[in-house]
């Protein structure tokens, strides 16, 4: 969307003291500062985000420190750590039962692609074949400084979505699905093994 | 002409009801013009920590727990009775000492109902 407001007369007029916004921006500048995770660790990377929601690294100066025990009160869902078959149908649950807008941090190498255990029967090779994600954060497992570079990453998202006109944000898009179909358990392997609308394998050129 | 002395109470009311229905309005109002509801079965579901409910919420014990109940006020309930009654055993007039008697008795015969059932033989 093209600025309202010319930025130099908005800089001048914030000098005197009158500040100048849009709803849009009011409405993301509010979002953005007050993302509430869900409190969930799936293994060694949750160990990590404890360090950065804890004193030292202080999720909190990010509006993010308030850790929602329940998805219905949660923006943020931070994936951290191995997502083992038996476990993805819970987390895609999960998701689909917290409200819009939600978010999804994929945190460390296995809630990416299945890490060091990507070769193994039992561990998902990566969460975004169930549901979409926002940032990924690569590391095994990464520093707390990592999860606050994906935090600012995803402030800097919320910041830059729309209210009005194409595209959207994806919450107010009314086609917009807000839950994913939850994978079964089946003979061998899930079922389905990605969400076809969601994943899309990387093509191999040679 | 003075304004009527219960004024207030209608300047009241008008606040008190304007607090809670403006956010209510006001996200009424964002529904209708930005943000679609996005219900759905996962959505509206009970249960919240990632596994589907099962069953009824509404279970009733079966009676024959009264052994596990006469078992728990003679062993915990009982015995934090008996430390009081321990301490001040030698200042007890002599009413508070037959009222505490009488209970003890009680749970006693409890004792002897559940020794009779079996209650207190170890599985092996």
């Amino acid at each position: 969307m093209a600025p309202q407001i010319d930025e130099g007369l908005r800089s001048e007029l914030q000098k005197q003291g009158i500040w100048v916004t849009s709803m849009q921006e009011l409405y993301n500048w509010g979002r953005k500062n007050s993302i509430w995770p869900l409190q969930f660790g799936l293994a060694c990377c949750a160990i990590e985000m404890i360090a950065t929601a804890a004193s030292r690294y202080d999720l909190a100066r990010f509006g993010g420190e308030v850790f929602r025990p329940s998805p219905r009160q949660a923006d943020l869902m931070i994936v951290a750590g191995t997502v083992t078959k038996k476990m993805a149908p819970q987390i895609v649950r999960l998701y689909n039962q917290m409200p819009d807008p939600k978010y999804v941090i994929s945190m460390g190498a296995c809630a990416i692609s299945g890490g060091p255990f990507k070769q193994g029967y039992n561990v998902l090779k990566g969460i975004d074949r169930y549901i979409p994600v926002d940032v990924y954060i690569s590391g095994c497992p990464p520093r707390p400084e990592a999860l606050l570079h994906a935090f600012m990453e995803l402030q800097r998202k919320i910041d830059g979505q729309r209210l009005t006109g194409t595209p959207k944000a994806d919450h107010l898009e009314a086609t917009h699905p807000s839950e994913f179909p939850v994978p079964e358990f089946g003979a061998h392997d899930l079922q389905p093994p990605a969400n076809p609308a969601l994943f899309h394998p990387p093509e191999i050129h040679r | 002409m003075a304004p009527d002395p219960y004024f207030f109470l209608i300047i009241f009311c008008g606040v008190a009801l304007t607090f809670p229905v403006m956010p209510l309005a006001l996200a009424w109002l964002w529904r209708r013009f930005f943000q679609p509801p996005k219900p759905g079965p996962a959505k509206n579901a009970t249960y919240e920590c990632g596994v589907e409910s099962l069953g009824e919420a509404q279970i009733q014990f079966h009676a024959q727990f009264y052994l596990y109940a006469i078992i728990f006020l003679i062993f915990d309930v009982e015995s934090i009775f008996l430390v009081p009654f321990a301490v001040a055993f030698t200042g007890l007039p002599f009413g508070a000492f037959v009222a505490i008697l009488i209970f003890l008795l009680l749970l006693l015969e409890g004792l002897v109902w559940a020794w009779g059932k079996g209650c207190l033989n170890w599985t092996k």
